[in-house]
């Protein structure tokens, strides 16, 4: 029990890197959204483990049920903001990842790079 | 002790397919990954007893986002190109961050520990006082829709800012053609001629349209509400893009209305808003719509919580098919 | 319920529920006028609110009636209405004399959702400005920060593109970072609330997530604020955004980062601070003289005239954060007022490279040669506003130079360092600000002739609304009272919470 109490944090950290790993190494601008949207799908679990209380179940209220425990609703919320935060960033980087493929004809940041450097 | 089990088990799988992902050259083969990744993740998510946040990731960062990256892929090179060797300073940069992360979580409390922090403050008043204050049983819907009702109009503006943001640099949906339904009718090149998708989709689409409806109207009640629903309800009308062509689909709900979708569903919120202060209440404080405050209140919710779900799928439908119509 | 007690919400309310009704206008002008209506209200109310704080003292609003820590709760103090000040002040004045020049850049087809992000990012900037709330920061900074990146993909060059596509990456992490700080001391407090937060983190601060909290916010936040070797996203965002944008961003969005920055140093980390006083200077004074330093030197190289501003920007951030990095009431005094004072100095000079741009090909040095004979308002403007920016006697920015320059005096060894530093760069900035009014006065147009002929004085909105600015730092210059006080009881506020 107690050795995977953290388990979860370590995971959040792990996929941080993961996913921070390929924003700034990666050259290619798709493979930078998706990095970023681990990078961020790590955050969340960060907020949704905090939430967790033993032998607990979702927040809805049972009527009749008075003993019963219920997880923490307040990071559910921000989460469910910053899903929606994330979906609407991703979108918005991919209409910028073809609007630069029109007009560059790469999507890797070296390439774009030089072209811009040979102008 | 089998939940713990089951959750080092996702997680650990998580991790793989993370990896995987950043591994993964072919760019088509990463994003189908990404769309398991998201299904882990909302399966983890459930495990953690967080019910309306493991329905939004499976809607929103399983479904939608993964047509969204197949609907850019299809416009950009589906390979990764150069692969650079040794980017030491991009290793040892993240590498700190991580180990500095794991440093900090030695303090953290454990994992379902009830004397958390988290647990002793603010989150037991919300569990005690949503049945008498706001008297719906989904404590997260009332924080979403009441408590934190101001961090949720401040969500569908974002939503609303993603939808601008593509309107703006791939240009309205159909802009190209209001013309004729004949004309329309030619764009049938989807799966129009694959039979078996064609049949399932259409017997799948009016389950799903039905399914979005009870989450919206049911998330007082069960996990669900307006960004879940307006992520299914869009995803219906996606999957009756793909079957019958996105012409079609125009036809169905024109970008004028998906127009009218984005703007209305985030000014009908505010409006909710611009109303209860004329009312004499603070800008969001529903329990003047009503003679009973609780009343107020659930009135509230519910019609944000509508506003919430006509700008998500306005806005998702907006983009889906600002993506399909640069594709030619 | 009377309409002064609403004005909080109001604020952001206004720019945020026109934005949408922008979307379903059609028509070009009637989007601008909408705009332009909103953002001049904001800036009304905005005064209106400066005007209660400080007769009245710091007001709170309660969201939704519910009262903090439940609800998210507005409060507005000194400092989060200077910052107001600007970022409203800064979107009229641009929206306003801007149109043409807009114009030119985006097609009319697409100028509505233009205007809605404007307002947008005009709400989310406010909306930091104003609230109590930890974790409403972050939903506001990715409101503003999603509207931004859609003004600068704007920029008629494909620079823009990748431009913006660097920021939204480098903001996106600076803003993940910020939520991942703020999940920590969430973790370890139990609350969202500043002032909740603030009182129940003493017992906690000495904790490793509180530390490394610490750490991912204030890089998260310094990410966002473009602070020395974090800027790397600013330079090209400033340089190919379309010209008004870059006025509009270049003089508010950086400072509020730094607001948010400060906030938390100030009122939640204090015990770190305090137990950490080498904190400061060890790591966030060196990145101040750097950023100055480095700021100011590639400035002096730099030809483009956008890219010159934008790295002269780098180092004005330096200055406001080592006047903040002294954490004393003078010190923090002398950062907040050049907040304010370079807002001034910076949004005018990019008033007037939009006003330029208007009439010239190009913008770098030897495109505007010879330009002061044939656009001598904007020009005059442009030397005036740069004036400022170098800080001579008699305009707003010699007032904060004056103010950091004392702070520094009164620091001892690493002041006098300081002092040295503020100097040379002042001395830089003399140099490339001469540059470009040498050039503009009495540089030889290369091509005369067809090129030139047409090159006449900017449109008139256009230089109304820059010599409404440029008057504006003539004015604080000579008459420093308001941003002065604003920024003693801002620095007085930020003290207060320090043990």
């Amino acid at each position: 029990m107690e050795l995977f109490g953290l388990f979860n944090y370590w995971v959040f950290a792990l996929l941080l890197m993961v996913g921070f790993y390929a924003v700034i190494s990666r050259p290619n601008l798709i493979k930078k959204l998706l990095g970023l949207s681990i990078f961020q799908a790590a955050v969340f679990l960060l907020y949704i483990t905090m939430d967790k209380v033993e032998g607990g179940t979702a927040p809805i209220i049972q009527k009749g049920v008075d003993d019963a425990i219920y997880s923490n609703p307040l990071p559910q919320v921000l989460i469910l903001t910053a899903i929606v935060v994330g979906i609407s960033t991703l979108a918005l980087g991919l209409a910028l990842v073809v609007r630069i493929y029109e007009a560059y004809g790469t999507i890797e940041e070296d390439e774009i790079q030089q072209q811009d450097l040979n102008r | 002790m089998i939940t713990i089990v089951f959750g080092v088990f996702l997680l650990t799988l998580l991790l793989i397919v993370a990896i995987a992902i950043v591994r993964e050259q072919d760019l088509f083969t990463a994003v189908t990954l990404m769309g398991i990744f998201s299904l882990l993740m909302a399966a983890n998510f459930f495990v953690l007893d967080a019910a309306d946040v493991a329905l939004t990731e499976a809607a929103v960062g399983a479904g939608i986002s993964t047509v969204l990256l197949l609907g850019a892929l299809a416009l950009t090179p589906g390979r990764e190109r150069s692969i650079p060797k040794g980017r030491w300073l991009a290793l040892v940069v993240v590498t700190l961050t991580t180990l500095v992360v794991v440093h900090a979580t030695f303090g953290n409390p454990r994992l379902g520990d009830p004397g958390a922090p988290v647990h002793q403050h603010v989150a037991p008043w919300y569990l005690e006082q949503t049945p008498e204050l706001i008297g719906i049983p989904n404590v997260v819907t009332a924080v979403l829709g009441s408590f934190r009702a101001y961090d949720t109009l401040g969500e569908v503006i974002v939503v609303l800012t993603a939808g601008i943001g593509v309107l703006f640099l791939l240009g309205l949906p159909g802009a190209v053609g209001e013309r004729r339904r004949e004309e329309l009718a030619l764009g049938r090149t989807y799966l129009s001629h694959h039979l078996v998708p064609q049949v399932v989709g259409r017997l799948l689409i009016p389950f799903i349209l039905l399914f979005a409806l009870y989450v919206q109207f049911h998330g007082e009640y069960g996990p669900g509400g307006g960004f879940q629903a307006g992520a299914i309800f869009a995803s219906a009308i996606i999957l009756y893009a793909l079957i019958e062509g996105e012409r079609e689909a125009l036809t169905v709900i024109s970008p004028r209305l998906l127009v009218w979708m984005m703007a209305g569903g985030a000014l009908l919120y505010g409006g909710v808003g611009v109303v209860t202060m004329l009312l004499g209440g603070n800008f969001l404080d529903y329990s003047v719509l009503a003679e009973d405050p609780v009343k107020g209140q659930q009135w509230g919710i519910i019609v944000i919580e509508l506003g919430v779900g006509i700008t998500v799928a306005g806005v998702l439908l907006a983009i889906y098919h600002a993506f399909a119509a640069r594709g030619r | 319920m009377s309409l002064a007690t609403q004005l909080p919400a109001l604020q952001v309310a206004v720019p945020l529920l026109t934005a949408p009704l922008l979307v379903l206008l059609r028509g070009p002008g009637l989007a601008w006028a909408a705009a332009c209506a909103a953002s001049v209200m904001a800036f009304v109310i905005a005064i209106s609110l400066t005007a209660s704080v400080m007769t009245t003292g710091a007001i709170s609003y309660a969201m939704g009636g519910w009262p903090g820590p439940y609800g998210i709760v507005l409060e507005i103090d000194a400092l989060g209405t200077l910052v107001l000040l600007l970022v409203t002040g800064a979107s009229t004045a641009a929206l306003l004399s801007g149109r043409a020049s807009l114009g030119l850049d985006i097609d009319a087809g697409r100028q509505h959702l233009f205007y809605a992000a404007w307002l947008i990012v005009l709400a989310g900037l406010s909306g930091i400005a104003i609230t109590g709330d930890a974790f409403n920061v972050f939903v506001f900074m990715e409101i503003s920060s999603l509207a931004t990146y859609i003004l600068i993909a704007a920029g008629p060059d494909r620079r823009a593109l990748t431009a913006t596509f660097k920021y939204l990456i480098m903001g996106t992490i600076g803003a993940t970072f910020y939520l991942i700080g703020v999940g920590l001391v969430y973790m370890m407090t139990g609350t969202l609330n500043f002032a909740d937060m603030e009182s129940r983190i003493a017992d906690v601060s000495d904790q490793r997530p509180i530390l490394v909290a610490a750490g991912f916010i204030s890089v998260g936040l310094a990410l966002k604020a473009a602070v020395f070797p974090l800027h790397l996203w600013l330079p090209g965002a400033y340089t190919y955004a379309p010209h008004v944008v870059t006025a509009f961003l270049a003089a508010c969005s950086t400072k509020v980062a730094i607001y948010v920055l400060l906030r938390f140093d100030f009122f939640l980390f204090q015990d770190n601070l305090v137990g950490h006083t080498m904190q400061f200077a060890v790591f966030l004074v060196p990145l101040a003289i750097l950023g100055i330093l480095v700021g100011s030197a590639v400035a002096m190289v730099e030809s483009n005239l956008k890219r010159l501003l934008a790295f002269s920007s780098v180092a004005q951030i330096g200055y406001i954060l080592l006047g903040a990095s002294f954490a004393n009431e003078a010190g923090l005094t002398a950062a907040v007022a050049h907040m304010f004072n370079h807002a001034l100095a910076k949004g005018a000079l990019f008033l007037a490279v939009a006003a330029i741009a208007m009439r010239v090909n190009g913008l770098r040095l030897q495109d505007i040669a010879g330009i002061g004979r044939r656009m001598p308002l904007t020009t005059a403007a442009l030397a005036v506003a740069g004036a400022s920016l170098v800080g001579v006697p008699g305009t707003a920015g010699f007032v904060s130079k004056w103010l950091l320059l004392q702070a520094a005096f009164a620091q001892g060894a690493l002041g006098i360092a300081a002092v040295v530093v503020v100097i040379a760069s002042s001395l830089a900035a003399v140099f490339y600000v001469w540059r470009i009014v040498e050039c503009a006065y009495f540089g030889n147009a290369q091509a005369p002739g067809d090129a030139a002929a047409v090159v006449t004085e900017a449109p008139l909105p256009m230089l109304l609304g820059l010599w409404l600015v440029v008057i504006a730092n003539v004015y604080f210059g000579l008459a420093p009272e308001l941003p002065v006080s604003l920024a003693e009881s801002a620095a007085a506020d930020l003290l207060r919470h320090v043990p």
